[in-house]
């Protein structure tokens, strides 16, 4: 093929136009929660850097620290994601799981095509290196209609090694459409520690029912040592049958993708103002704060830190502390707007102005959440 | 796919204005979140699915 016709071939493909990359926050540079995340690995879910989270499955003793890490061994690289096992799990339940996670908005992936004929090949790629060889399992988890899942295995060492997986694009037409919509259209995984459930079959290689236990086979485990590390970056999701070069974006394109699914303010003075607002009665204050973005992926909840008392009410000259954790009011908020409670004891002058602030907390901090 | 999110403490907030209920608050999977009461919401989501299934019971409001 001569080099004008590969050109055309990459741009028919989609593959040569930017915004390409599925994933947001691939390069781990946005991380609004913090920067160090200890006593990870209980049940649930739990988010690090920007759209990034693990799920804990199965009550697994193991424990973990997650941090976002300066890097300097990686060329345009500057963060990583790094897990760092603090309490070793050797005896793995059959229902344990450990995955980091990122969602995909559904309405993000109407152009793949999924369900029809004109289904689109996708390449998953990213960066990784350990404390030590060990083999995982990165998994593309099809969210809406049909359950689907693809797994494949891939081996970490010491060094970074850049990942690509073409995702099969057999049965990409068969397994249904992804609906359009703001909900979850696929799973970005990288399964790290998985127990019998979840491995105990043949892995899916293309295409096919996520049955549970076809998804991870050939997984090793992240918390089989205190010494096991797992470094991630340049995570990407893309249109193609061949890996592009990592797409990096201007900060701020990639603040402004994240700010969409959490958004946090305050958490950086004692006295943080977080926005104006006017006197309901004797007891709170109302205050709207809008969305920097514009709308939010859906009508958010609303996450605090510490007590009460660390949230106060500036009225008359005077701070009046919170009596109540501040809360979220359901009348009049939506994804673009998001009207907040704060409530003291009895000494605010109904129709005044006031500001809803920390209370000589440098760490309280108000985050509006919609995460999928 | 995942298995329930840890659920405590879950009490419903008033609307200072109208006395009606307006969010649940809330320990969810370990922090603190004030939840509207919005069906597109994640988390109200998944406190109506375990309340129907018997596992959560969200207390009135003071």
């Amino acid at each position: 093929m001569s080099k004008a016709a590969e050109l055309a071939a990459l741009i028919g493909s989609g593959q040569a136009q930017g915004d390409r990359n599925l994933i947001i926050n691939g390069a781990q540079k946005v991380s609004q929660r913090g920067t160090s995340f200890t006593g990870q690995g209980a049940n649930g879910s739990a988010f690090f850097t920007d759209r990034w989270y693990c799920f804990s499955g199965g009550s697994s003793a193991g424990r973990f620290t997650a941090t976002q890490e300066t890097i300097t061994d990686l060329a345009g690289f500057t963060s990583a994601l790094k897990l760092d096992c603090t309490t070793a799990d050797t005896s793995i339940g059959a229902d344990e799981q450990l995955s980091l996670i990122q969602s995909i908005e559904a309405q993000n992936l109407q152009s793949l095509g999924f369900g029809t004929s004109g289904a689109k090949p996708l390449v998953f790629s990213f960066y990784a290196k350990a404390n030590a060889n060990k083999t995982y399992v990165a998994e593309l988890y099809k969210n809406d209609t049909t359950l689907s899942s693809q797994s494949h295995t891939f081996a970490v060492t010491t060094s970074w090694q850049r990942f690509e997986i073409p995702i099969n694009n057999t049965n990409a037409s068969s397994i249904g459409t992804i609906v359009n919509d703001n909900g979850v259209g696929f799973y970005w995984l990288i399964n790290l520690h998985a127990g019998s459930n979840l491995t105990s079959g043949t892995i899916n290689s293309t295409w096919l029912a996520a049955t549970q236990a076809n998804r991870m086979p050939g997984c090793g485990s992240f918390f089989s040592s205190t010494d096991n590390t797992f470094f991630m970056t340049g995570a990407s999701l893309e249109i193609g049958e061949v890996a592009t070069p990592f797409e990096h974006e201007d900060i701020g394109t990639t603040l402004a993708k994240c700010l969409r699914y959490y958004y946090r303010i305050g958490g950086a003075s004692a006295y943080h103002r977080y926005g104006v607002g006017s006197c309901q009665g004797t007891n709170s204050c109302g205050t709207v704060i809008y969305s920097p973005v514009g709308e939010m992926r859906d009508v958010p909840s609303l996450e605090t830190t510490g007590t009460a008392s660390d949230y106060g009410i500036y009225e008359a000259d005077g701070v009046n502390a919170c009596t109540s954790i501040p809360a979220l009011n359901s009348a009049g908020t939506n994804s673009k707007q998001f009207n907040t409670t704060f409530t003291s004891s009895g000494n605010l002058a109904s129709g005044n102005a006031a500001e809803a602030l920390a209370n000589n907390n440098a760490d309280a901090f108000l985050a509006f959440k919609a995460e999928s | 796919m995942f298995t329930p999110a840890t659920i405590t403490n879950a009490k419903y907030g008033l609307d200072p204005i109208t006395g009606e209920n307006t969010c649940i608050n809330c320990a969810f999977n370990g922090s603190h979140l004030s939840v509207p009461l919005a069906a597109g919401n994640t988390e109200y989501i998944e406190i109506m699915r375990q309340v129907a299934a018997g596992e959560l019971t969200i207390a009135d409001a003071d």
